[in-house]
């Protein structure tokens, strides 16, 4: 099982008192009515899905309850960084830094997984987070 | 002629006649008890603790309780109080003016005393917090899951904890523990 730090609750917590709340940073237009129909698709249903870094919401339900953001690593799984929602996005290089000294990428080639550099030594954004 | 028949109701508490004692852990209903779901941001706080007679907790995990009532800490912003005495917490909430909502919520809940020596292994069966005295001590509280449900825990002695479930859930909790505790 999983161990999730918690903003709110500030410490580690099993997973399976949290659930996943989809990507985060998704802004809703203020004007949802006036948007076009591809922009409301782009809005509504069109993730990023990116292999690597990803930004996404969590919910604390059966602990504090409180939505927060994560960057998590979409091939090792792992929880990089968590931070309390209205927070500001943290730079995918600024994560990066404080990444693990060893992690999983390493034991796979950089061919299968489809990016030049493994995560940890990337510091462009490149589309992918 | 049509005569007037008395109608007494009689109040059933969920658990009532449920109670284990087995390897050395006790499961007992706990008793009736007032229940608040409190919600309040931090600028409420002290009108709010001072109509209780208690000092809400803002550190995450942690509980206060003066005589009979006790409020656990289950958010940033969110309490649970729990008065099983003769003091009505809504009651002493009724006059305060600051923003704040205030639920009752006695009948939503049962819980379940669980004591003795293994009691932290026993719930551990179905909660996958670490019960240790170090991380979770005497008066420390958490919402949590114990098996398929969600659960308010609070430790009130190192060996003994109260488990609150929903009133529909409760037998569910009672069997689950009285299972765990055949095992441990
Ligand atoms: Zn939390």
């Amino acid at each position: 099982m999983l161990l999730i730090h918690c903003p709110y609750c500030q410490e580690e917590r099993p997973e399976i008192e949290f659930r996943n709340g989809g990507e985060a940073h998704i802004a809703r237009s203020t004007n949802i009515a006036g948007e076009s129909d591809e922009a409301f698709e782009s809005f509504f249903f069109i993730r990023t899905n990116p292999k690597g870094l990803v930004y996404e919401r969590w919910r604390h339900i059966h602990g504090c309850g409180r939505f927060f953001n994560a960057v998590r690593d979409s091939v090792t799984d792992k929880f990089l960084r968590v931070y309390k929602a209205g927070e500001p996005q943290p730079e995918p290089a600024e994560v990066m830094k404080t990444l693990p000294e060893h992690s999983a990428w390493e034991n796979i080639p950089p061919a299968d997984q489809n990016v030049a550099t493994p995560a940890r030594d990337r510091v462009s954004t490149d589309g992918e987070a | 002629m049509v005569e007037a028949v008395a109608i007494t109701a009689k109040r059933r508490g969920a658990l009532d006649h449920r109670s284990e004692a087995i390897n050395g852990v006790s499961l007992q209903p706990a008793k009736p008890a007032r229940r608040v779901s409190l919600r309040v941001r931090s600028d409420g706080l002290a009108p709010l603790s001072l109509a209780l007679g208690l000092d809400l907790p803002s550190k995450p995990k942690t509980s206060v309780t003066a005589n009979s009532r006790s409020a656990l800490w289950l958010g940033p912003d969110e309490w649970l109080v729990i008065d099983d005495g003769e003091g009505d917490p809504i009651a002493d909430l009724a006059g305060v003016s600051v923003l704040h909502s205030a639920v009752d919520v006695s009948h939503r809940n049962a819980a379940i005393i669980v004591s003795g020596e293994k009691a932290a292994d026993v719930i551990n069966a179905g909660c996958p917090q670490d019960l240790g005295l170090q991380a979770f001590p005497v008066g420390a509280c958490s919402r949590t899951v114990l098996g398929k449900i969600e659960i308010v825990l609070l430790r009130t002695a190192p060996d003994t904890f109260r488990v609150e479930c929903w009133r529909s859930f409760a037998d569910y909790a009672f069997s689950y523990l009285s299972d765990a505790a055949r095992g441990v």
